[in-house]
């Protein structure tokens, strides 16, 4: 598995740091036992496509949102996590 | 058919061309007391748990390949009982004593072989937790042992102790600890829960489940067509996710690639269990000669059996730091299996929220050594609906209540347990 990294180029695996589901988001302060219990310890673990955190920790050091089959192991699209190395790019 | 050494010698003699089929390969019945799903080393030693401790006999095992082809065929076959926390302690033990007796159960051999686990460590810190771990596994009435460094010395001569960095300055040693044959274990159970009339269904994948109008589970739509169930049991670690999702339950779990690694054959050279306290690897040699190791999973969500580079050479970066001289061994075999990864790395053995499901699951990358505890454990479960004692921290609420079981002390990161 290479990673291709918006900044960076086509990167090997071992540059790269896993966070996960990207769907899980942290509740507003105040919400329900349930909403945090989901948020923190339920998952979807989809078999197929799905939306995943990636940071380049070897690399340029932003947070990546990866389209990645667990099936395959096939990458479908990779771009810069909103509020992550994105905002540098722009500037 | 029952095996000896007569039977042994009766087929050796017309050649080994007698052999007869050790179990039986069962087509469906339209119902059944109880269903396990998942053909490996934990639903057939449920259903034959079932059969042989609890008098539930009209069970069936439903297996979507062949049996033995998921996580049971793809371990290191490392037996042990080395666990520091209420709740494993007891538990894993409890498998261990059944491991010791499990041949003579299912007149099968599964040359379980007690040769020892030995965990090194590198530094006064680790000395000190593996002394605590020691001293608990003690206290519970597990052997331990805390190894000085010539003692260690004495024993696996060959180490590179004076590694600039991790310099080898003991070991906890579990003698009772060692390995197993693991296909002879699926087979084992096999033969032992088919003798006993368990159906084990093979090329029948679960796509469904039936339930009635107030959604009790009553049976399950299979590839082979609908099997009526008193009670569902679903033993399928790595894909626990995707069989719970079909009665509409989401779990606290992530799947996950772990690699497992043989050399070529040589000489015998290593004693029994070792483990690398400075990194993660682990290895023992098979009677073969292979040297079997493995170390991390691979940390990303993979339903995909197979690992990537990094990990590999991680784990062979590992081997290095221990034993130098085995850098010019050629890897013969390498491959991945699915890990259900649990959010505090212990596993799930527990009534769901589905009237009439119930689920074995989250052995994360430890459930071969639990193989026979966790058929047990989880026949109590269906047969008695109540928990058995030593599995009854093995909670689905616990991550709910807070009563988790977190060996590692990571937290809710399944790709850190």
């Amino acid at each position: 598995m290479r990673i291709v990294c918006p900044f960076c180029g086509e990167r090997e695996l071992g540059e790269f740091t896993y966070l996960g589901d990207t769907k899980p988001v942290r509740p507003e302060a105040g919400a329900s036992e349930d909403e945090v219990f989901d948020y923190v310890y339920l998952r979807d673990n989809v078999a197929g496509d799905t939306s995943e955190y990636w940071y380049h920790g070897g690399g340029c050091r932003a947070w990546l949102k990866v389209t990645r089959n667990t099936l395959t192991h096939e990458i479908s699209s990779i771009e810069p996590a909103a509020g992550a190395g994105a905002a540098k790019v722009d500037a | 058919m029952k095996y000896s050494i007569f039977s042994l010698a009766r087929a050796a003699l017309s050649g080994h061309k007698n052999w007869q089929r050790t179990w039986r390969d069962a087509t469906p019945k339209d119902r059944y007391d109880v269903v396990i799903i998942g053909g490996g080393g934990h639903g057939l030693a449920t259903a034959w748990f079932l059969a042989s401790e609890y008098g539930i006999k009209n069970v069936a095992v439903l297996e979507k390949g062949w049996i033995g082809s998921g996580n049971a065929g793809r371990n290191t076959t490392i037996i042990r009982s080395n666990y520091g926390l209420p709740g494993n302690t007891g538990f894993y033990e409890l498998s261990m004593k059944l491991w010791e007796r499990m041949e003579q159960d299912l007149n099968y051999n599964a040359m379980v072989s007690q040769r020892g686990v030995i965990n090194l460590y590198h530094s006064d810190a680790q000395r000190d937790a593996y002394a605590r771990r020691g001293n608990t596994m003690r206290i519970n009435g597990i052997d331990a042992e805390l190894l000085d460094l010539a003692a260690v010395r004495k024993m696996i001569p060959f180490l590179n102790f004076d590694n600039a960095r991790f310099p080898v300055q003991g070991g906890l040693l579990q003698r009772r600890g060692g390995t197993a044959r693991h296909d002879a274990v699926v087979w084992g159970y096999a033969h032992a829960a088919s003798e006993l009339g368990v159906d084990i269904i093979q090329n029948c994948e679960v796509t469904g489940f039936v339930r009635d109008a107030n959604g009790k589970v009553t049976g399950v739509e299979t590839s082979r067509g609908k099997i009526g169930a008193g009670k569902v049991g679903m033993a399928v670690a790595g894909s626990s996710s995707r069989v719970a999702a079909m009665a509409g339950l989401r779990l606290p779990i992530e799947s996950h690639v772990l690699q497992a690694f043989v050399s070529e054959a040589i000489k015998p050279l290593i004693p029994g269990v070792m483990t690398f306290g400075a990194g993660h690897f682990y290895v023992s040699q098979s009677d073969k000669g292979g040297l079997v190791f493995g170390g991390d999973i691979d940390g990303y969500n993979s339903y995909a059996q197979r690992g990537n580079m990094p990990v590999m050479e991680d784990v062979c970066e590992g081997g290095m730091a221990l034993m130098p001289m085995i850098g010019r061994v050629r890897l013969l075999r390498q491959w991945g299996g699915i890990m259900d990864m649990s959010m505090d790395g212990s596993p799930i053995i527990d009534k769901t929220p589905v009237d009439g499901l119930y689920i074995n699951a989250g052995w994360c990358y430890g459930g071969f050594k639990a193989t026979p505890g966790s058929g047990f454990v989880f026949a109590h479960l269906l047969a008695r609906d109540e928990s058995h004692n030593e599995a009854a921290r093995f909670r689905l609420d616990r991550f709910r209540t807070g009563a988790m079981i977190d060996e590692k002390g990571q937290g809710a990161q399944p790709n850190l347990h």
